[in-house]
């Protein structure tokens, strides 16, 4: 029998091909980061239960981190809650950006909402490098197929590895904790398929950094709002607009 | 911090948890009343993709753990000459990881 053109493939199909996805290299590299949390658990006194409930209910690297930061240091719940709200609000455009690709007509709010739990760097990088091969309807299934197999993968891993590694040679640890940026900067750039993202791309790397030094506290969502807000702009009044206007010019643009 | 077993639990649920997903539904909400080709999608791309590099970016420059103690220039160079080879390479994520890596352990192994 010959293979079922896509459109036929079932919502279980779809899961089990996003499942799949677990074995490409952005998800090894995010098993590998999480290797090194559990090292990082455990040097700060996170019992293995709470290691695996933090990175199944939080799920984010960079929140899990904070999480430990202030709650070692002795900071009241509230204060904790606020360093990681503050430094989660990301998510939320994050999530904004894909869910217009991935839902249809008929998903329900719910779904999305259970969904969206999933979503942090690598599942957001999937679903823009992955949405566009997948018929429409299907697209949820396939979104978590990746993200809830990669969320539950790496709470098993977290768990079995948890005391294993106590402390990695200096240049590993390094590595470990380099993989994941030196990722995010090839997989996101690849990613894009507007320019605008290109141009944010840049924007974000030089304005982190920068204002990292000038204003620590709310440097994130500065460079963020302010310079997202900046890319977009230069974007549709610079970059789109030339290119309007080239491609009005081109006589075969005006052919049916 | 802890006068109860579940104490820890109830901290994670709600520092964590909690934290993290208000801002996940909160974009599902948003997402939702976002067509494909709006301009307001162009704008919350532009956000999201700013905010992430920024986090991206400060993870290399000001890093924690034992990397803090290699040198700026190493770690940054390491990504950069990454990055170059990823660009010649036809944009393949693999040659950036392997190439930045490849130096950024040379260079702890030298330095």
């Amino acid at each position: 029998m010959q293979a079922s053109p896509i459109e036929y493939r079932s919502n279980a199909a779809w899961f089990v091909t996003g499942m799949r996805g677990i074995f490409s290299i952005p998800a090894m590299i995010l098993m590998t980061s999480f290797v090194g949390f559990s090292a990082f658990a455990l040097e700060s006194g996170i019992s293995r239960t709470q290691a695996v409930f933090m990175t199944l209910s939080v799920w984010a690297l960079p929140a899990k981190m904070i999480l430990i930061g202030t709650m070692t240091s002795g900071a009241p719940v509230a204060a904790s809650f606020l360093a990681v709200t503050l430094s989660s609000i990301r998510m939320m455009p994050m999530v904004a950006s894909i869910m217009p690709e991935m839902r249809n007509e008929r998903s329900p709010t719910w779904l999305l909402l259970f969904l969206s739990h999933f979503v942090a760097i690598t599942s957001w990088v999937f679903a823009m490098q992955h949405m566009q091969s997948v018929p429409r309807d299907r697209r949820l299934s396939y979104f978590g197929g990746f993200a809830i197999t990669l969320t539950l993968l790496n709470g098993v891993i977290v768990g079995v590895c948890y005391g294993i590694v106590a402390q990695f040679p200096p240049i590993v640890a390094g590595a470990l904790f380099m993989l994941t940026p030196i990722y995010f900067f090839a997989s996101i750039w690849a990613s894009a398929r507007h320019s605008v993202v290109k141009l944010a791309f840049v924007v974000g790397v030089i304005g982190g950094p920068l204002m990292a030094m000038i204003e620590p506290r709310f440097d994130i969502l500065y460079v963020g709002i302010g310079g997202g807000t900046a890319a977009y702009l230069i974007d549709r009044y610079f970059i789109r607009h030339r290119r309007f206007k080239s491609s009005k010019a081109d006589p075969r643009e005006e052919l049916p | 911090m802890t006068e109860n077993w579940w104490w820890a639990f109830l901290v994670i649920a709600v520092a964590g948890w909690l934290a993290t997903d208000i801002w996940r539904w909160l974009g599902v909400v948003v997402g939702n009343r976002l067509d494909e080709d709006s301009e307001g999608l162009q704008w919350v791309r532009a956000v999201a993709t700013a905010l992430v590099m920024a986090v991206t970016a400060k993870l290399v420059v000001f890093p924690t753990g034992t990397i803090a103690d290699a040198p700026l220039w190493l770690r940054a160079g390491a990504v950069a000459i990454g990055f170059v080879a990823f660009l010649i390479a036809g944009q393949r994520v693999i040659v950036c990881v392997v190439v930045a890596l490849f130096c950024l352990v040379s260079g702890l192994l030298i330095v």
